[in-house]
């Protein structure tokens, strides 16, 4: 065999090859249906996971956004909107989707840290100066502070902001559940109005300079500050509040017939990385991995939803359904 | 409003009753109710759109996921006014020119979508096609997607849009009456021949104030769209679903340069209106 031919062989065959694998190389979507204050960090993430899936196997992924209120959103994918992973703010939202048979229960013990990559807390959002010297959850309920919160019965984080203040007064010396009544109802008594989501809230606060302190996520308060002006407000970060989780899944059904299963797993696990980590503590998540660095304020107590009232489906029972305690202890301005 | 009106009130009623007082008066009143309520917004639009310059106002609308909301709005309009210019063509010509049983029904129909709620006319198409409603599962099975993408979109704007041609020529064919195409019918033209020969001419401008009428709507649509978009960046959502994003996102300049392009469009309509409403009362007294 002549040298010549030998390399026209090898050129075909290493021709082929590359073809075979070109035509093997997929594009591939993923739609990822959150909640309002995440659409920064995962316009990121999507970025960086893109690069990183295509070194890897060499497939192009492009992951679409869709971003709403968590409860809405949640109700969209159990009409149909075709997630294949959903990252919401709160588990029982999540559950809501289980109960429909679209992703398969014990969805939060999949990843680790009961699913929730990153976590977040509330703090107060306040004028430059704090001229009310707000510092913790019971100066909230002096007269004359007027607080600005979204309604629970629609808002993911609303429900983290009564939940917190409910879980301080629990903790309280001398601190029960009619304790902790009381004064989340001294508390709804200084809220001059109840928007419907997290970004209206932060709008009436920031835009039409409502109120006096603005309960808010704690990225968004940062992107709020970032965006709209640091000389015109501080945050204060609260010595205790409540931990948020918020969690993330595939959604088995539409993953599995869409064949994304493996690209939306490798999607979420990606956010356990170092590179998925610093892009959560970049846009003000807390990440779970404690060797990343963060520019967030320690907060000595974080109270769990699971320890302090007993996980969501019961938390949003007593609290949020109908005839709940905000029901009981909220009455609208006339 | 329009030149040929005022002319025919004047010489109706040649000695106005009120006082030079009040009808300077009512006229001030309008004006600055329309400045206020009107002009001062989109003033404001615009002063906003070009606040950081015309460069940044294009670099906002060249943005991917603008420039797909703005092709998902153009695709969307292109399907919704042709479809409702038809229907809203024969059903004007069935109840003007016919008469049959069931006549009112149809009109009381027509008029649904004006007086239901945008949001109920978005769910309407979530209960039938959504996964949880009548024929979502049966769609799911075959990959058929309706709702949650374009095709719901386009539903939802059609049923929303409806009366606006129909609305519109009806009154029009029936002020105009039969006669012109009995005359048609008689001289020995077939139904189409009358029909494209002398009902449509006559109605030429009544069509095309329907049709600019429909589009705005179909381009403007924001309710029912927003309960069957599933909001995906870069492929369900239009233009009046992507300002509300912008906006949300403190992204106030790129919000306001999106929104210009619904007021200049407001402006087209309000123009090309002008001129349909004025021919259209030139058809009517030639009549």
């Amino acid at each position: 065999m002549n040298n010549k031919k030998l390399t026209t062989i090898i050129t075909t065959v290493a021709l082929t090859l590359s073809i075979a694998t070109a035509a093997l190389a997929a594009d591939v979507t993923l739609l990822n249906v959150s909640y309002d204050p995440t659409r920064e960090l995962y316009a990121d993430f999507n970025n960086a996971f893109a690069k990183y899936w295509q070194k890897k196997t060499g497939d192009k992924v492009t992951v679409k956004q869709s971003h709403g209120g968590s409860s809405k959103q949640a109700r969209g994918v159990i009409d149909g909107l075709e997630a294949d992973v959903v990252t919401l703010a709160l588990a029982y939202d999540i559950d809501a989707i289980t109960e429909k048979g679209l992703i398969k229960p014990g969805w939060q013990k999949e990843l680790p840290h009961n699913s929730s990559p990153y976590t977040s807390t509330i703090v107060f959002l306040v004028r430059k100066g704090n001229p009310k010297k707000i510092k913790n959850w019971d100066d909230l309920i002096k007269p004359g502070v007027s607080v600005i919160t979204p309604n629970p019965k629609t808002s993911g984080g609303a429900r983290w902001n009564y939940l917190a203040a409910w879980a301080f007064a629990q903790h309280q010396p001398g601190g029960n559940d009619a304790k902790a009544k009381e004064f989340v109802t001294k508390l709804l008594k200084n809220v001059p109005l109840l928007d419907s989501g997290a970004r209206g809230s932060t709008n009436t606060f920031v835009q039409r300079g409502l109120g006096d302190v603005l309960l808010a996520w704690e990225n968004e308060a940062f992107l709020a500050i970032n965006e709209l002006g640091p000389d015109k407000f501080d945050i204060v970060t609260p010595p205790e509040s409540i931990l948020a989780e918020p969690p993330v899944t595939v959604v088995d059904k539409v993953a599995d017939r869409r064949g994304t299963r493996k690209v939306a797993e490798a999607y979420l696990n990606y956010l356990y990385t170092d590179e998925g980590q610093n892009i959560a503590a970049k846009h003000y998540y807390r990440p779970i991995n404690t060797k990343i660095p963060t520019r967030l304020a320690k907060i000595k107590k974080l109270y769990t939803i699971d320890q302090a009232f007993g996980g969501w489906q019961k938390a949003q029972k007593t609290h949020f359904a109908d005839g709940g305690t905000f029901d009981q202890i909220y009455a609208p301005k006339k | 409003m329009s030149a040929p009106l005022t002319t025919a009130v004047r010489q109706k009623n040649h000695a106005p009753t009120e006082p030079q007082v009040v009808r300077w008066l009512l006229i001030g009143i309008a004006l600055i109710f329309l400045t206020l309520f009107l002009a001062l917004p989109l003033a404001a639009v615009f002063s906003q759109a070009f606040e950081k310059g015309f460069s940044v106002y294009l670099a906002a609308l060249r943005e991917p996921d603008t420039m797909s909301s703005i092709k998902l709005t153009l695709i969307t309009a292109a399907v919704c006014v042709p479809l409702n210019l038809f229907f809203g063509v024969t059903a004007a010509w069935a109840i003007a020119k016919f008469s049959f049983p069931g006549k009112n029904l149809l009109i009381t129909l027509i008029d649904l979508p004006f007086s239901v709620s945008p949001v109920i006319s978005g769910l309407i198409y979530v209960l039938i096609f959504g996964l949880q409603g009548w024929i979502g599962p049966w769609l799911q099975a075959h990959d058929i997607r309706i709702v949650f993408a374009v095709p719901g979109i386009i539903l939802a704007t059609i049923f929303v849009t409806f009366p606006f041609v129909a609305r519109e020529l009806i009154p029009l064919m029936e002020a105009q009456g039969k006669e012109e195409e009995e005359a048609a019918l008689v001289l020995g033209a077939t139904g189409l021949q009358t029909f494209f020969r002398v009902t449509l001419p006559n109605v030429k401008w009544g069509i095309i104030y329907g049709v600019i009428l429909c589009n705005a709507r179909a381009m403007g649509e924001f309710g029912a769209v927003s309960v069957v978009s599933g909001h995906i960046r870069g492929m369900t959502n239009t233009v009046p679903l992507h300002v509300e994003i912008l906006y949300n996102e403190y992204n106030y300049t790129a919000a306001f340069a999106v929104a210009s392009l619904l007021a200049f469009l407001a402006l087209i309509t309000l123009m090309v209106k002008s001129i349909a409403e004025w021919k259209v009362r030139q058809q009517l007294n030639n009549t």
